[in-house]
């Protein structure tokens, strides 16, 4: 059984024709990214600032939203937000952290129950202190910078550390540019969100390392071709695999979007664009930023191979 | 690569046959599970509590709170040691997590020593040249007393809840002064957090009939009284503020029951002492018959009745503006004991049984759908190969599921996220071997060692980029909470199955395959 598409030849695309247009490019994003965290920030959840969400739904026919939001005014607990939330008997309501500490918080949903009455199954309640929040967002800022770190480590090892400056580069810019898309659209910012960030992370390092460790390769089989038609060379020859792999991840990515309801939507979304972005970064960022540091290829011409995982290079 | 010894093989296929084994019970209902025979596995994933619906409680040990109380207790003990020896001292008070006085007469170092040698073991004296003196718990003491608060707590909570009936409750400590509770299938746990939050100190105190509240509030509280407010009836009326002594006749430590009873038709909670409390207590109604003895739950006073006649038995009768509920509440209470340290909510996650049976359709359907996308699309791209590659992924699934399964992780909707993710990422192993593959194949070599090449080649760039994977989903697990650590755990075991499935299970199928048909050229 035949595959039903094939890609014949090894593309000739002049990848680096293009990398000064998107350094540009990706530079713009990412100041429109500090731009817009530093002017009107990131749409936090709960899980980082604190407060309460409460997905309610009335048991008597569609929500009465102007009702209930009476209901919840007259309760002074700062501005509850309410929306309806998939089908019109679902509201989702926002309560605002409360001034108070820990315990005010929780005495918040204990009125709001009350005042809603008993006509209405709670289907999920969530509250968050503020004292949860803030080390929320501490550990979520370390793991994150950990990530970056551990990775940009782990790629010198293998590689030299110029390697190590590209991928981190390029890990960065996807984790900036996924936080700008955040502030962007206004996505809640939540705990799922950072997994998917960290994700990315991972995802994106997984891309650079692909086609690293092609270049590497492409400098010890030919030592005296230019490295920006080697970088060329490289890009092109795993090109395929980049689009077969991103479309995989995609799929799935998609499926989690489409079907895997409102509670998977932020993830997924994040998911979808570091995907995207992600390999964008790898053929357009991290493969000629080693342009610019230059790589030492005598040694890596030297070194025939690395002592972690021997590969079969001598049969050249 | 072309040569599988024959224990390799029997190690891949039990591999797989244990990954389906362990997998399959999960798509049975437990009492379709019960029916069949002992020797099949039974055990399914444990689903977390966004799916199967329950609530989530994060607590803190308020130690800090807890010392601080025991603190001023401390400080009439060292009021009465000082004057005792008649040393003359100013501004005793609690400050933060010691307690401080200034020395009128430095000459008086060595005597306030002597003095307050006595006052509790584990408190440390220290007194400056310039008479500052103060008063701390050694570090060693104060951590000992901060584990057991918080053993203690854990086991308090779990009695206050296994009161209420709830079924399989998980009490866990976290961190060094944090308790997470787990509630499955509470869908409103408002009653429970007000059990968990009530400190429940019972005790039982003498009012000071000599001044009245007024006086008192004027700066005229006798030594050794304090004042302390009325609870709030049920009308919600303020029932004014005692003057009590802060002797404590008998504490709810001595009590061996508690019932919520009637006395008429109003809602009382009966109580037992045990014999030591019960002698106490009987003496001291004794001595003070025709005096008010004040109820005094967590500092404030319940109520406050006459004592008529010596009570002997040990039993007797709270009364006090109960409802039903809150006479049942407080026996349920003063039976589970008090709180070392009172409690605090940091976090609550509450999911209805409706939003956990839709997470779980949503997240079985999004698995499904990309199961077929992914599928499909390595079919249309390589052919044979890509049903080898399906193959592959359909055990990888089994396998991680097995593998949940058999680790006892909870399963939660991002965990499910990280399944689905997996299922995307798992088949770029087959991805790299066979664009490598293809590629040897059209540099001209020949069959066999195009795969072998194939095989060899790309497996430094799947180690790699697993690993890097890997890191990002330790790192999650590590520094994450809840959402992100379901997430963190599905990935991490996503990643080594399918280094496992990838890479052994395809290079099995292909040289089966190579052995059965002696193919000419690679179908890709």
């Amino acid at each position: 059984m035949r595959p039903l598409i094939v890609i014949r030849h090894t593309p000739n695309i002049d990848f680096m024709r293009w990398h000064k247009l998107a350094f540009a490019f990706s530079l713009f994003l990412a100041l429109l990214t500090a731009g817009l965290f530093f002017t009107q920030g990131l749409n936090y959840g709960i899980d980082f600032v604190g407060g309460t969400t409460i997905e309610a739904r009335s048991l008597d026919g569609p929500a009465d939203l102007a009702a209930m939001r009476s209901k919840l005014d007259a309760l002074h607990i700062g501005q509850p937000s309410l929306q309806g939330f998939g089908p019109p008997t679902d509201v989702l309501i926002r309560i605002p952290r409360q001034p108070g500490g820990d315990a005010a918080q929780m005495q918040a949903v204990a009125k709001v129950r009350q005042a809603l009455g008993s006509h209405i199954q709670y289907r999920s309640v969530e509250v968050v202190g503020p004292s949860v929040g803030s080390e929320l967002v501490r550990a979520g800022t370390i793991a994150t910078i950990l990530a970056m770190v551990a990775i940009a480590i782990y790629v010198w090892f293998r590689f030299e550390w110029q390697f190590g400056v590209g991928a981190m580069i390029s890990t960065l810019h996807d984790v900036v540019t996924t936080i700008g898309l955040f502030a962007l659209l206004r996505l809640e910012f939540d705990l799922t969100t950072l997994a998917a960030i960290l994700t990315v992370a991972g995802y994106s390092v997984n891309d650079t390392v692909v086609i690293y460790d092609r270049v590497r390769e492409a400098m010890r089989k030919y030592r005296t071709m230019s490295l920006r038609e080697l970088i060329n060379l490289s890009l092109n020859e795993t090109l395929s695999r980049t689009i077969l792999t991103v479309s995989t991840v995609a799929l799935a990515v998609i499926a989690l979007l489409v079907f895997g309801g409102p509670v998977l939507r932020g993830f997924s979304i994040a998911m979808l664009w570091g995907v995207v972005i992600g390999t964008y970064s790898s053929l357009f960022i991290a493969a000629p930023v080693l342009y610019y540091v230059q790589p030492n290829r005598a040694a890596i011409g030297r070194s025939v191979d690395t002592p972690k995982a021997p590969r079969a290079q001598r049969t050249m | 690569m072309l040569y599988f010894a024959n224990w390799k093989i029997l190690l891949i296929v039990a591999a797989c046959a244990l990954g389906v084994l362990f997998s399959v019970p999960n798509l049975f209902s437990a009492s379709l599970l019960d029916t069949l025979p002992s020797f099949v596995p039974h055990k399914q994933v444990s689903l977390g509590l966004d799916l199967r619906g329950g609530s989530y409680l994060l607590l803190k040990v308020d130690f800090a709170q807890a010392q601080h109380e025991r603190l001023t207790s401390v400080i009439d003990t060292v009021r009465e040691a000082l004057r005792s020896a008649d040393i003359g001292y100013t501004g005793l008070q609690v400050q933060g997590d010691e307690i401080v006085f200034t020395l009128r007469n430095t000459g008086q170092i060595d005597q306030a020593r002597q003095a307050l040698a006595k006052v509790d073991p584990d408190l440390n004296l220290t007194i400056a040249a310039d008479g500052k003196a103060n008063l701390a718990y050694n570090a060693a003491a104060a951590q000992t007393r901060r584990a057991q608060a918080v053993d203690q707590s854990i086991e308090i909570v779990r009695r206050r809840i296994d009161a209420t009936g709830i079924k399989e409750p998980n009490i866990t400590r976290e961190g060094s002064d944090r308790i997470v509770v787990e509630l499955p299938g509470v869908g409103d746990p408002e009653h429970i957090k007000t059990l968990i939050g009530k400190t429940a100190k019972l005790t039982f105190q003498l009012v000071d009939s000599g001044v009245s509240v007024e006086d008192a509030r004027a700066g005229r509280l006798p030594p050794g009284d304090e004042i302390l407010p009325g609870v709030s009836g049920r009308a919600g009326a303020d029932q004014g503020a005692y003057v009590v002594h802060r002797r404590v006749i008998v504490g709810g430590g001595q009590l061996v029951d508690a019932q919520p009873t009637f006395e008429g038709n109003e809602p009382v909670v009966s109580f037992r002492f045990d014999s030591e409390g019960a002698r106490r207590f009987g003496d001291a109604t004794r001595e003070n018959v025709g005096k008010q003895l004040a109820i005094v739950l967590d500092h404030k006073v319940i109520s406050a009745p006459v004592i008529k006649e010596p009570i002997l038995g040990g039993n007797g009768v709270i009364t006090g503006s109960f409802t039903v509920q809150s006479a049942s509440d407080l026996a349920l209470l003063l039976r589970a004991g008090a709180l070392p340290a009172p409690i605090t909510i940091l976090q609550e996650r509450t999911v209805g049984p409706g939003l956990g049976a839709d997470s779980i359709h949503a997240g079985v359907l999004a698995c499904i759908v990309a199961v077929v996308l992914v599928v499909v699309f390595m079919v249309l791209f390589y052919g044979l190969f890509g049903i080898f590659a399906d193959i592959a992924l359909f055990f990888n699934l089994c396998l991680m599921i097995g593998a949940l399964t058999l680790l006892g992780a909870t399963l939660t909707l991002p965990g499910i996220a990280g399944i689905v993710l997996t299922l995307g990422m798992a088949v770029d192993a087959n991805v790299l071997i066979y664009e490598r593959i293809r590629e040897e194949v059209r540099v001209g070599r020949t069959l066999l060692s195009a795969l072998e090449a194939g095989f060899k080649r790309a497996f430094g760039t799947i180690f790699d980029s697993h690993l890097t994977t890997l890191v990002a989903g330790i790192l999650m697990y590590w520094l994450g909470s809840g959402p992100v650590r379901g997430f963190a755990v599905t990935l991490s075991i996503g990643v080594l199955t399918s280094l496992f499935s990838a890479i052994l299970v395809t290079r099995l199928l292909i040289v089966t395959w190579l052995r059965r048909t002696k193919p000419k050229a690679i179908p890709i």
